[in-house]
């Protein structure tokens, strides 16, 4: 980082400290004279949404856990009376609890770009792994977040999300008991969940960190999926980038302070404003809506698998959908690998094009299906066998379309170039 | 010895006292680890709360009642004659998680266990006779619909076992120990 040639800063200071630590070059590199694709659509504003989401959020949980008790008999007044006596409280609570919703809408839309545009294919992957690592991370920082204001919906959720641990065969009991630190969701499991709602949330700065690192080691890809070949292809990061990611962010902050002050309350369950009762469970146990489409996949396998004609049971159903719920992501990380197609952008593979489409529309209908009730009916059939379709569907798009397809598809015909592309009329 | 096979014999050596160091930092940060881990298991006074005596005098034919163990519910029923009869006339080959009725009570009118679905862990309804019990009588899970029968075994719905008994024992006629 220290070696290669420093322009002179005019500002005599910045260029004294400069000299010694050259964090202004760094910078003016990376976030200055950056070349960038100049034909960036407004799919690419989410990363910068992202960051300043997670800045959001570390700020208004750092003043929330100066006011919040991690203690079963005391959290859930502690966030009582966050919204009704701490000054600019409820502003606090409202901004970091529909911070979280708001943070998954741009990371969900920053994932389907990178699917849709081919982003994680070569040079990207590693930027591409760390970006599922990050949603990870993120999912984890969100459970736990969501069991400490201590309601129903918390001791519930937590109750049937660390349960699903006691499926994995002969040590399952063992690590349920060891993440509880009892033998339920109690009050050892409230105060090591604050601590590491703590934790993550760096964690996750730091991964971020490492992503933006790979980032700016490849470049960006674009929405044509094609190589920048000269200086024509590109822009300066600044003031081109700064100023259409600042305008982004703006549209975005609109929407997100609309839900603050007006519905805030609409993105989660009114259960979680009954404190938590462990002898009582709510009638109808739902996630919050950015865990619906994985609960929906977990709760399709129903049925165990096993030796046919007999009553061996290999995977049980519980394990069974465990193992679909977790891979419906892990599969993320061998994207780049299933998917070996030459053209990224689905802009030139017309079949792809059409089937993640489908899969986007799948999988938003498994979100629904995750809302619904478990014994719920449509046209008389059992929601469980749409939510078994959706799922094959999902599976059957990454584990045997994209590799079909990466051998068959025939693609459009490519520009030359981005600046032929963007130059030439029609586009 | 020549030069190039003392080097190579150099390289293997280098190479051995490279792994063996970098084998046992491994080592040594797990040995460090692992008390860490520990710390997360149940700690030496959440353990001590895991017995707990019950006067079940109270209890009417027919109903039960709920206590709390281990931060967990524990129904006690007190099971009528016609309980009994249809948890002891099930064809246990038929059950999912087979089980005699005898296993699993001490006194076949008490029907002592542990409250929470073995799907995912909620707490199932029935333990009033106001409340749904499902098809066979027993109790009806809330959250994904698994029904258990009047000796607690699942009959019908996504949970694989039969609600846990739990260690106890009769201390008198009218007070049971749980744990
Ligand atoms: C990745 C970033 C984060 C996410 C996705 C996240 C998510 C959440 C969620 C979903 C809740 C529940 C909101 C509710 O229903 O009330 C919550 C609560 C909370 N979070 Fe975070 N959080 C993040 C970062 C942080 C950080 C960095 C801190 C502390 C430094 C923090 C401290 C708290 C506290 C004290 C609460 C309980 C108060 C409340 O319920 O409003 N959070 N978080
Ligand atoms: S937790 Fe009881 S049926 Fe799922």
């Amino acid at each position: 980082m220290g070696s290669g040639t420093r322009e002179k800063f005019d500002n005599p200071v910045v260029d004294w400290v400069d000299e010694r630590l050259p964090i202004f070059t760094l910078m003016q590199r990376e976030y200055g004279v950056f070349p960038t694709p100049k034909n960036f659509n407004y799919f690419w504003n989410f990363g910068a949404i992202l960051m300043f989401m997670l800045v959001v959020m570390i700020v208004t949980g750092l003043f929330l856990a100066m006011h919040y008790t991690a203690n079963t008999e005391l959290a859930f007044d502690a966030v009582e009376r966050i919204m009704r006596d701490v000054n600019g409280g409820w502003l606090m609570r409202y901004i970091h609890m529909n911070g979280a919703s708001f943070f998954f809408i741009a990371v969900y839309l920053h994932i389907f770009r990178g699917m849709y545009y081919g982003s994680y294919k070569a040079p990207r992957e590693i930027l591409w792994i760390l970006g599922v690592v990050i949603f990870l991370l993120m999912m984890g920082t969100a459970f736990i977040g969501y069991v400490l204001p201590w309601g129903q919906m918390s001791l519930w959720g937590a109750t049937v999300i660390t349960n699903l641990f006691s499926a994995i065969p002969v040590v399952g009991e063992y690590i349920v008991t060891l993440l509880w630190g009892g033998f339920s969701v109690d009050n050892p499991t409230l105060t090591r969940f604050f601590a590491l709602h703590f934790l993550l949330p760096f964690v996750i700065f730091a991964v971020v960190f490492l992503h933006v690192w790979a980032l700016h080691v490849t470049g960006s890809n674009n929405p044509l999926g094609i190589d920048t070949k000269g200086p024509q292809d590109t822009l300066p990061f600044h003031p081109y980038y700064t100023m259409k990611d600042t305008f982004g962010l703006i549209v975005f902050l609109i929407a997100y302070a609309a839900v603050i002050f007006f519905f805030p309350n609409s993105l989660g369950h009114p259960d979680n404003y009954i404190p938590a009762d462990p002898l009582v469970t709510p009638a109808h146990i739902v996630p919050e809506w950015y865990f619906l489409p994985f609960y929906a996949m977990l709760r399709a396998i129903t049925f165990d698998i096993g030796v046919p004609f007999t009553d061996i049971v290999i995977i049980s159903a519980k394990l069974g959908g465990v193992i679909v719920m977790f891979s419906s992501i892990l599969i993320w990380v061998v994207l780049p690998w299933l998917d070996s197609h030459p053209i990224r952008s689905a802009k030139y593979r017309p079949i792809f094009q059409k089937l993640i489409l489908i899969l986007l529309v799948d999988f938003i209908f498994l979100g629904y299906l995750g809302a619904e009730a478990a014994d719920a009916k449509y046209f008389g059939i059992p929601v469980n066998y749409f939510g078994l379709a959706a799922t094959a569907y999902y599976f059957l798009f990454f584990l045997v379309f994209l590799p079909v397809l990466s051998k068959l598809e025939k693609g459009r015909e490519m520009p030359p170039s981005i600046n032929e592309a963007v130059t030439s009329k029609g586009h | 010895m020549t030069d190039t096979a003392d080097k190579a014999d150099n390289e293997n050596r280098r190479d051995f006292l490279q792994l063996t160091a970098a084998g046992m930092g491994a080592v040594g940060a797990v040995a460090a680890a692992a008390p860490l881990v520990n710390s997360l298991n149940p700690a030496a006074d959440t353990l001590a709360l895991s017995t707990i005596e019950v006067d079940i005098s109270g209890i009417p034919v027919g109903e039960s009642r709920t206590v709390f163990w281990q931060g967990k519910p524990v129904f006690i029923r007190h099971r009528t004659e016609e309980e009994i009869k249809e948890a002891q006339d099930v064809d246990v080959s038929a059950l999912s998680d087979k089980q005699t009725d005898e296993e699993r009570v001490q006194k076949p009118e008490w029907l002592i266990a542990v409250g929470i679905c073995t799907h995912l862990g909620c707490v199932p309804n029935g333990s009033k006779s106001t409340e749904p019990r499902g098809e066979y009588g027993g109790w009806l899970c809330p959250c994904h619909g698994s029904h258990y029968d009047t000796s607690g075994r699942i009959r019908k719905g996504p949970a694989p076992k039969n609600l846990p008994v739990p260690k106890y024992e009769f201390i008198s006629d009218t007070v049971v120990k749980i744990g």
